[in-house]
This record gives structure tokens, sequence and C-alpha cells, in this order.
């Protein structure tokens, strides 16, 4: 903008407000532009994974072959037919079969063809998942696995959030304390990830004091009463939700706290205390202010991260989230189900780093859209 | 030497740090130990040796050390191999007609509330035509002879005690009970009901008979108890010993191994990204981003399904998929700084190649960052090895301390109430966690100024 030629003020404005909005757009779409090249790269790479490059229809075909023979061993057992007949039967039906699955198209073709659908978030069906309702829509089977992963996922990791946030801020005033100590001495217990923490939870409330259950999601049968149903899941998200929480609580304040201190040791902050500023107001405006977008990344990362779910977590409480169809699907080389769930991922994941450098803006007057150092 | 020696003063300033390096240290001592202990082919074969390894063990028998917290002490398995030492004594009387008796007696004391679910006898022999024959006896610590069996020997011939019909209704009789377990009822006190075991010392005998000259008996008594060995078994009758052990040295080498490999590749990429700057720069960068939307989990996942379980392709592709991540942002950033100080101009004035600049003016200044962020990475990658096992994609061939806690969880170790089937890995696995974190921690806040005063 400085360099813009100076003449009068009313042109200038204007210039200004119009190489601002041509700057905007420009960015903007580079932006887009980059993030797509990143989702289809990142895509196809899945889908190339997800096929091993190809061999996974090697494992498939060999599937069939031996599924419909021996289909058809059974289907004329007790029947007089010549050997060429049932040569050729069985040749008809693998021939079914493999077009059925699309092994009858190269893979390269299909996977471009898998690709495309994926991008026009054209999830297809899984080949041989079926969600609960008995459907064999990828969406479907997604969704219906939603809301587990949802609520496990979501009610812990936004206590983790909040409750870190909050605690480092009271830590980061109080720091030396024998809190401050505590949290700093227990921070490596985050070493071991969630599963961990979950295993020694079962042992001691499932297995010894039998208070809690050992997984799942209801009881069985289910209570019949609405509000009995949600006391139940409530009791059964107890053990999953804590050792989510707990296996990452005190390395988050730690690292928060942290992270507060290092803001709040700027000379601005100390000028602040020196013209005797309310701590409140020093905390909101000269510590919480700066480090918000820093905040709001985290807080964004989070929520996109729940819909990847907790994998191994799910598996050992047995609860039936994403996470655990991920890991199903893939034991059933079902392809079409890994893939779905990465494109949302990624779908996500560049609509919020996208969004984000917006939100720079909006709350840090010092960041302007395209500006940067470019 | 003068740096290492600050650092060593440092560290030893922080407890966390001291007890992160004992632990660090116990857990190469104890690798080191596995591995000379049980050479690795000893340690395949024991681990995957079939019953032919295992019988002597019990099945889902907690360690020794159970009953050091229990009230009830339960027995403790034993094998003794009879000739071999003095207890279990062999004498051959040879006869003029080339016939022999072979007499073997083997004391051993029973002090335990609990009765052994299973007595074995082993028995070993050579002979051409004729079988030897043997008659088992034992003594109970009241003076009671009790006659437990005989029966011709083969070349290989194995005893239980618990499935001879005939013992079995000898000692209901002798009991005066009905289907008692003929163990318990060796071991209990005459008539009583329940039975309560009689303690004191037992005598066991076995008188064999061959007929043939150069013909031979050997025994081996297999004392199945409801403890065994320092790790306890497993569902298979595996010594855990061997898992826990070995299962250090695959952690540690897992660990590591993926640790340096990561934080050295990427920030040698990320220091020639920053050097060159331009298109490769932002070639790293977009990889960067791409790897962001790869599941990194389900890939492994992947791998570990479709094409091969072996730890090393897994700790590989772990490598692989690690190097252009965050730290690879880190990195850069740091050599951006770098590269503008007047020793690299100075470098450049005197004529030095880029690869020269790279290796000796800007990787080295950035290697005190490096090594405590490659200590607190160990764990992660530790416990990743553990939570692919716990999916049920551990190393085939290997014991791994992973595996056994799947093992642990798919068998119901839990719901049986067999703890330490699952505790002595996790606690292992949670000091090799907490050693490494601990460590990495402290090494952060001496390396890391601006940490150093909070």
């Amino acid at each position: 903008m400085t360099s813009e030629p100076n003449e009068s003020t009313g042109v200038s404005f204007k210039s200004a407000a119009s190489v601002t909005l041509k700057r905007v757009v420009r960015f903007m779409s580079f932006r887009v532009l980059m993030l797509l090249v990143t989702i289809v790269i990142g895509v196809y790479t899945t889908i190339l994974i997800a096929n091993m490059g190809g061999y996974v229809d090697t494992i498939m075909r060999n599937n069939i072959r031996e599924t419909t023979i021996m289909k058809v061993a059974a289907m004329t057992a007790n029947k007089p037919i010549a050997p060429e007949a049932r040569q050729k039967m069985v040749g008809d039906l693998i021939r079914l079969e493999e077009k059925r699955l699309g092994l009858d198209t190269p893979f390269v073709v299909r996977s471009f063809r898998y690709l495309f659908n994926a991008l026009k978030l054209d999830l297809g069906r899984a080949q041989y998942m079926v969600s609960d309702s008995g459907s064999r829509t990828v969406r479907l089977i997604l969704l219906e696995r939603l809301p587990a992963t949802l609520l496990l996922m979501g009610s812990s990791q936004l206590i983790l959030f909040f409750s870190s946030v909050f605690l480092a801020l009271m830590l980061s005033r109080s720091y030396g304390s024998f809190w401050d100590k505590l949290v700093i001495t227990l921070s490596p217990t985050s070493a071991a990830p969630p599963w961990f923490y979950g295993i020694f939870f079962i042992l001691i409330f499932a297995a010894i004091f039998k208070i809690l259950p050992f997984g799942g999601m209801v009881s069985a049968p289910p209570p019949e009463t609405t509000i009995g149903y949600s006391l139940d899941v409530l009791k059964h998200l107890i053990l999953p939700a804590s050792s989510l929480i707990i296996s990452s609580f005190f390395l988050s304040i730690y690292t928060w706290r942290t992270f507060f201190l290092i803001y709040s040791s700027e000379d601005y902050v100390d000028m602040a205390k020196a013209k005797g500023l309310a701590p409140r107001d020093i905390e909101r405006r000269y510590i919480l202010r700066p480090t918000l977008p820093t905040i709001i990344t985290n807080f964004s990362l989070l929520v996109i991260g729940l819909w990847t779910g907790a994998t191994i977590t799910e598996t050992v409480f047995l609860w039936p989230g994403l996470g655990r169809t991920i890991y199903r699907a893939i034991g059933y080389y079902d392809t079409a189900v890994i893939v779905g769930s990465t494109i949302i991922f990624a779908y996500l994941l560049a609509f919020t780093v996208f969004l984000l450098d917006f939100i720079y803006a909006l709350v840090d007057p010092r960041v302007k859209v395209g500006g940067g150092n470019n | 030497m003068n740096i290492l020696k600050n650092t060593f003063r440092e560290i030893s300033r922080y407890p966390s740090a001291i007890f992160g390096s004992i632990v660090v240290m116990l857990l190469v001592i104890l690798a080191i130990y596995a591995m000379i202990k049980i050479p690795y082919n000893e340690a395949i074969r024991l681990w995957r040796g079939g019953e032919d390894v295992w019988y002597q063990n019990p099945k889902n028998a907690p360690p020794i050390w159970y009953n050091w917290f229990s009230e009830k002490k339960l027995p403790e398995s034993f094998v003794i191999k009879a000739g071999v030492g003095e207890e279990f004594s062999k004498v051959i009387t040879t006869k003029a007609d080339g016939s022999s008796n072979i007499d073997f007696e083997y004391e051993f004391p029973f002090d335990y509330d609990v009765f052994p679910p299973e007595l074995f006898l082993y028995f070993s022999s050579k002979y051409d035509q004729k079988q030897p024959f043997v008659s088992v006896t034992m003594v109970t610590p009241d003076g009671t002879e009790l006659r437990i069996g005989d029966f011709g020997v083969s070349t290989k011939y194995t005893y239980r005690f618990s499935q001879d019909e005939r013992f079995a209704k000898r000692i209901n009789r002798i009991m005066k009970r009905e289907m008692i377990h003929p163990v318990d009822g060796i071991f209990a006190v005459p008539a009583s009901d329940p039975a309560t075991p009689l303690k004191g010392t037992y005598k066991l005998i076995i008188n064999g008979v061959t007929f043939e000259k150069d013909s031979d008996i050997d025994a081996e008594f297999v004392f199945h108890g409801n403890v065994a060995g320092w790790f306890g078994t497993d569902h298979t009758r595996r010594d855990l010993t061997v898992a826990m052990l070995w299962g250090a040295p695959i952690a540690l080498a897992f660990g590591l191994l993926a640790a340096l490999g990561t934080s050295l590749l990427s920030m040698i990429i990320a220091a020639i990204g920053a050097w060159f700057g331009g298109w490769l720069d932002e070639l790293i960068q977009r990889i960067t981003e791409i790897n962001l939307v790869l599941p990194f989990l389900a890939i492994l996942i992947m791998v570990g399904t479709f094409y091969s379980r072996s730890i090393w392709i897994i700790l590989g592709v772990t490598i692989l998929l690690s190097i252009f991540t965050g730290s690879i942002k880190t990195d850069r950033a740091i050599f951006l700084q770098v590269k503008e100080s007047t020793y690299i101009e100075a470098a450049r004035a005197y004529g030095a190649t880029d690869m020269r600049i790279i290796f000796k003016y800007l990787i080295p200044r950035i290697v005190p960052l490096l090594i405590p962020a490659l200590v607190s990475a160990v764990p992660g990658y530790v416990f990743l090895e553990a939570s692919l096992a716990v999916l049920g994609l551990g190393d085939p061939v290997l014991p791994t301390w992973g595996k056994i806690i799947n093992d642990a969880e798919t068998y119901g170790a839990l719901y049986k109430g067999y703890y330490y089937w699952i505790l002595e890995p996790a606690v292992l696995l949670m000091f090799t966690g907490l050693g490494f974190a601990m460590l990495g921690f402290a090494l952060d806040r001496i390396f890391n100024p601006k940490l150093r005063g909070m």
C-alpha cells in the first residue's frame, strides 16, 4: 500500500480499497487452489495406499475365486453335472462378482474414478460392510457411527480443552506454587496413550470394584425410558472419556501454562502492571488477546479432529464409533469406507485452514489477509 | 568435554531427570541382559516352539511372587529330571540274566493351602523287544504308601496322574468319597471332607524293571502348580519371562530408531529446504501439508493388514510418515534465522560448498534443540508399537509387551482375573514411557533457555 502514489486522499483511499480487495481475491484463489491440490494429492495417495497400488485387487480376486468354487461345489454336490458345465458356472459367477466389485476395469482407471467420486463427495457403496440398518451406502455407515464418536470425543476433548486452558491461566498467575510444580512433575504421564489408561481404569473400576461396565455403549438389554437410557450411556461413557482426558490432561495444562507465561513476560505486560491495571484486565487485554489466534487454531483443529475418532480407545472399550469402523473397514479391505472417511477429514481440514486465515485477520489487527511475507 | 560436564551438572539439579536417566539406564541393562541370557534364536524357539517346549508350565499361572501377597499359599511349579542332580536319585541294580531294577526316589516339600492342578511323569526308555515296566508310589507325610499306578513304558510315555481311571477309583475308596480329583486325593488329609491339603514332605518312588541288557528308563517329574516362574505363564503355557525380557530390547530399538530416524531426517530436509529456498522449499512445505491430510494410524493399520506385520516394515513406514510433520516446520523456522547469521556469510565468502554449509554450519547449531525433542519422542513410538499390537497387528514372530497386552485382552484376562498378565507388560511400558518422558522434559528445560526460568 505504501508504494501507491499519494496524489489526493480520496483517490488513495479508493485505490487502497480496491488494492486490498484485489489482494484478498488473489490470495483467496491461490489459497483455494493450493488447498485443492493438497486434497487431491492426499486423497489419491490414500486411495493408492488403501489398495496397496492394486495389490488388494489380487487378494480380492483370490477371495472371490475361492468362495465361488466352494459355493458351486456346495450347489452341485448332489446333482449330476458335467465338469465342463461346472467349470463354466464357476467362471460365470466369478465374472459376475468381479463385475459387481468393479474388478473388471484396470486399477489405474478405477483409482481415478474413486478420486473423482470422492472429490464430488459421492462416497458410493461399501463392498462388504453393512450399516446397522442394513444399508451398504458409505454415507449411512459413517453417519450411523458419528453420534457415538461425537459423544465420546466431543465430551472428552471439550472438557480437556477448556479445563486445561482455564487451569493453565490460573497456574500462570501463581507460577512456582505447589500446584504449578505438581503439574510440571505430572506432565510426563502424558507419554502414555489413552487406551493405556483405559486398561488400568477397566482393571480398577470394572474388574476389581465392579462399579462401571467393561465397555460398550449401552447395557443389554437397553433401558426402556429415555432418562434411563441416557443415564446408562453416561455410565458407559465415564471410563473411555476419562481415559481420553487423563492421558493428555497434565501435558496440556503444562503447555498452555508455559505458553501464557511466555506472553505474560512481555514488556507491554510489565508496562501494564506498572500502570497499575487490574490483573483481570491485564489477563484479558494483554495476555489472552495476543494468544487468541493460537487458542482458536488449537480449538478448531480439535473440532475437526473429532471426525477421526479414537481408534484404539474405541477398540479397547468396544465403543461403536468411527475409529473402530475404519479399523473394521481395513480388515474387510473395504476401500470405499476408508477413502470416504479420509476425504471428509481432508475437506474439513482444508476448510478450517482456509477459514483460519480470515479469523486471524479478524482477531489480530497485525495480520493482513494475503499480506504475510510475500 | 566442558559442555558435557555442564550438562551433567544441570541434569543432576532436576530430580525427574535423575529418575528418568536411572530408568533409561535400567532398561538398557535389562535389554542387554535379555539378549545375553536368552539369545535371539533361543527366544524365538521358547516363544513359538509349541507344546514340546511349553509342556512343563501350567496354564495361566500367576508369577511366584503372587504368594507374597496372598494369604493362601499356592503351590509352585517345578520340573525335575531324574539322575541329573542328587535330589531325584536313580539307582540301577543289574541282575545276572541281563534284567535290572531301576529305582527312582524324589522327596519334595508341600506346604501349600491349595491343591496343584496336575502332575506328570514323562518317561523315555530304551529297549529292543520287551517294554520296561514301572510302578509308581507316593509316600505321604503321615507315612501312608499310596500306590499310584503300574504300567509298561514305551520309548516315549507320558503318565498323567489325573487321567488314570484305576487310580481314581482307588483314591476315592481311600478317601471314602466319590468323584474326588485324583491329584487332590494324593495331597489331601485322609478322609477329610471338604478335602484339605496335608502339609509336609512327600516322597515319589518309581520302581522300574527292565528285561533286556542295555535297556534303560529315564523319568522326568513335572509338577504343575498354580504359580510359575517370575512372570507367570499365558494361555498356551508359555513362560512370560521370555516376552517380558525381550520386550525391552525391541521396545528400545523401535522407539530409539524411530525417534532418531524421524528427527534426523526431518532436520536434514528442513536444512536443505531452508538453505536452497525457492521451489525446493515450497515442495517440502506442500508435502508437509499433504501429509497432514493422510490418516496416519489408518495407513499403518493398512500396511499391517495388507502387506506385512513385520516390526521393521512398520518402523520404516512410521518414519516415512513422521518426517513431514510439524517438526519440519519448527526446524525450518530456526534454520531460516540461522541462515542470516554472519558466520554463514563468512563461510559463503570463503567459498564453502552448499553441502558443507548445511552439514557443518547449519545443522550443528540445532543439535542442542534436537536432543530433548528426540528423547521426548521415544515414548510416543514405544507406545505406537504397543498400540498396533493391541489392535492385533503386532509382529508375528517377536514377543513384545504390546502383544502380551493384546493376548491378555483377547483371552479375557480382565474378566477372568489374570491381572498379572496385563499388569506386567503395562508396568514395564509405563516405566519406559515415564523414564524417557521425564528425561526429555528435563533436557528440554536445560537446553531451551526460554523455558529455563519457568
